[in-house]
């Protein structure tokens, strides 16, 4: 008995196959769209900062005078805010992942942290900048300073971490735990010595995902009351501080009154985006590294 | 496969003269996933310096039953288990008998092997590790001896700080075999340790357990009969949950009292 009608196999096999051909090009498309625009924005971010980014806009503070001016404060404030957002929200994001995938139970306590985690991540981060103005800058009375902005940063990012550290945890094989329960390893020394390792390049990936995130964030810090014009440069924590983005938007905001302003928020745009790029590089080399060793 | 080959292979082993001292006995141990009960009413002994078999066709209970006996079963939240295990006369369900204990006296072999992905030494000095062994000397000797214990040691002692996931999967189990011997067990579980490898291998395990049982008991679960006949000194029938038959090896694959286990030895079902 013949169940299938070779023929009209044959026949449909032409369009099958066309249609095969189209997706492809439907998905390219749809990488090169991403692909161009980022081009197109490098061009045009470039072309309108060409000139103006030199060694001496490195490594001068701000100053009126737009050919004097420098971002080595916004620099130093971007390279301060990471270096505490950075482990804050891994610490506490990672730890809060291990928690829920593996202490919690799954059942009702499960579901409402986990819905509550992702709320978290749908809130505008205005808002979360006024919870900082609240909560660090007035309550905690810390002033606009580079600890009460990380603070405020963290909170932004933690959900980020937390949901992808959980997608770590979850995609670490079973099989790997109940070798180490199986030799009478109690949960820690389990979470310890074979979850972790095993989850810890995709954590760092959402790290990675996070921090770009942060380096990048303007609103809340704004709504903190960080200042664009900031003269001496951060040396601690609890030190006034401003970060890159909030500079760009300063000054583009001013480039009403003088057109060399724009070319110095083009020229900031450069320097965060090599900042950004720096950062992932390195967290990708870390990643590697540990992704070799296992 | 015929009757008659099937009875040929099955070893002609002596009857210990008296019954060996036990080391796990089951008593009226039923066990539900949720609603379903997947273990009837089990009584069963597991005696020293024996290799038992447990046999009987897919889902009929063997797999779980091992794993209630280290107590992995529960790590599923949905199960229930009643009536009562002890091991060397203490319940295994005691608060006061730490399930960490338990499964650091009784290893486990697993049906898949499942390396760490770290390097030969560290796999099978990971139980020691655990266990607060510190002492690198001691941990390259309690090394050492595992891999030889488990007949791997000529294979990989030129390799002991490579990648475990580069052994071929017989290797594997035979290394995972090593790392449960490291934490100097009393009893080994293994759940089908040889489904997933070659004929050569499964070989080199089956030579391997019967070494072992000089030493430690051992239960087996398995889907292959033969390999039972081959290997064990004791066979446990299981069907839909249930004990069928449990007797000496020899009796239960020549003269099997009930007829159900006729049937499944001589593959008219299962």
């Amino acid at each position: 008995m013949q169940m299938m009608d070779q023929e009209a196999v044959a026949k449909s096999l032409p369009r099958r196959i066309a249609i095969n051909k189209i997706v492809r090009g439907l998905f390219l498309g749809s990488t090169l769209f991403g692909l161009v625009v980022l081009a197109v924005l490098l061009y045009d971010v470039i072309s309108d900062s060409w000139g103006w980014l030199n060694w001496n806009f490195l490594t001068s503070v701000v100053s009126f005078d737009a050919a004097e001016a420098g971002v080595i404060g916004a620099i130093t404030g971007t390279f301060w805010l990471m270096m505490i957002t950075g482990p804050l929200t891994m610490i506490i994001g990672v730890a809060t992942a291990v928690f829920i995938e593996e202490y919690v139970k799954e059942g009702r306590v499960r579901t409402f942290f986990e819905t509550n985690i992702s709320n978290l991540a749908g809130v505008p981060s205005i808002v979360f900048g006024l919870l900082g103005l609240t909560v660090f800058v007035r309550i905690l009375g810390l002033g606009s300073v580079v600890l009460a902005g990380a603070l405020t940063m963290s909170l932004l990012v933690l959900p980020i971490v937390i949901v992808s550290a959980q997608e770590a945890l979850r995609a670490v094989p079973s099989y790997l735990r109940e070798a180490s329960y199986g030799m009478g390893a109690t949960r820690w020394q389990m979470i310890r010595s074979v979850v972790l390792p095993a989850a810890l390049p995709s954590i760092l990936t959402g790290m990675i995902l996070s921090m770009s995130r942060a380096i990048g964030e303007t609103a809340p810090l704004i709504a903190l009351g960080i200042p664009a014009l900031l003269i001496p440069l951060p040396s601690s924590m609890f030190d006034s501080f401003t970060v890159l983005p909030v500079q760009i938007y300063y000054w583009t905001i001013d480039a009403a009154l003088n057109d060399d302003l724009a070319a110095l928020a083009a020229a900031t745009i450069i320097v965060l985006l090599v900042m950004m790029f720096i950062l992932n590089a390195t967290a990708i080399l870390v990643r590697n590294k540990f992704q070799k060793r296992l | 496969m015929t009757e008659l080959s099937m009875k040929k292979n099955v070893s002609i082993q002596e009857q210990p003269e008296e019954e060996r001292e036990s080391v796990f006995e089951a008593q009226g141990v039923n066990l539900w996933y949720g609603q379903t009960q997947a273990l009837h009413n089990i009584h069963l002994k597991q005696r020293e310096q024996e290799v038992t078999a447990v046999i009987g066709p897919s889902g009929c209970g063997k797999s779980t039953y091992l794993k209630t006996l280290n107590r992995m079963v529960e790590m599923n939240p949905e199960v229930r288990i009643s009536g009562n295990i002890s091991y060397r006369g203490r319940n295994i369900f005691s608060r006061r008998f730490p399930v960490e204990e338990l499964r650091t006296r009784v290893g486990m072999v697993f049906q898949k092997p499942n390396p760490f992905p770290k390097s030969v030494f560290e796999n099978v000095a990971y139980g020691p590790k655990i266990h607060g062994i510190r002492d690198k000397q001691l941990l390259e000797q309690i090394v050492e001896e595992s891999l030889k214990g488990a007949a791997i040691w000529e294979e990989v002692k030129d390799r002991l700080h490579e990648n475990a996931f580069g052994l071929s999967g017989g290797q594997q189990q035979r290394l995972c075999i090593a790392r449960c011997l490291a934490v100097e067990p009393d009893v080994i579980l293994m759940d089908e340790p040889t489904s997933a490898l070659d004929p050569k291998s499964t070989m080199k395990v089956e030579e391997l357990v019967r070494e072992l049982k000089e030493t430690y008991s051992i239960m087996i679960v398995t889907h292959n009969m033969q390999q039972a006949a081959r290997i064990s000194d004791r066979t446990a029938f299981f069907l839909n949950g249930e004990v069928v038959e449990c007797d000496t090896t020899d009796r239960i694959f020549s003269n099997p009292s009930d007829d159900r286990t006729e049937d499944y030895i001589t593959g008219r079902f299962g």
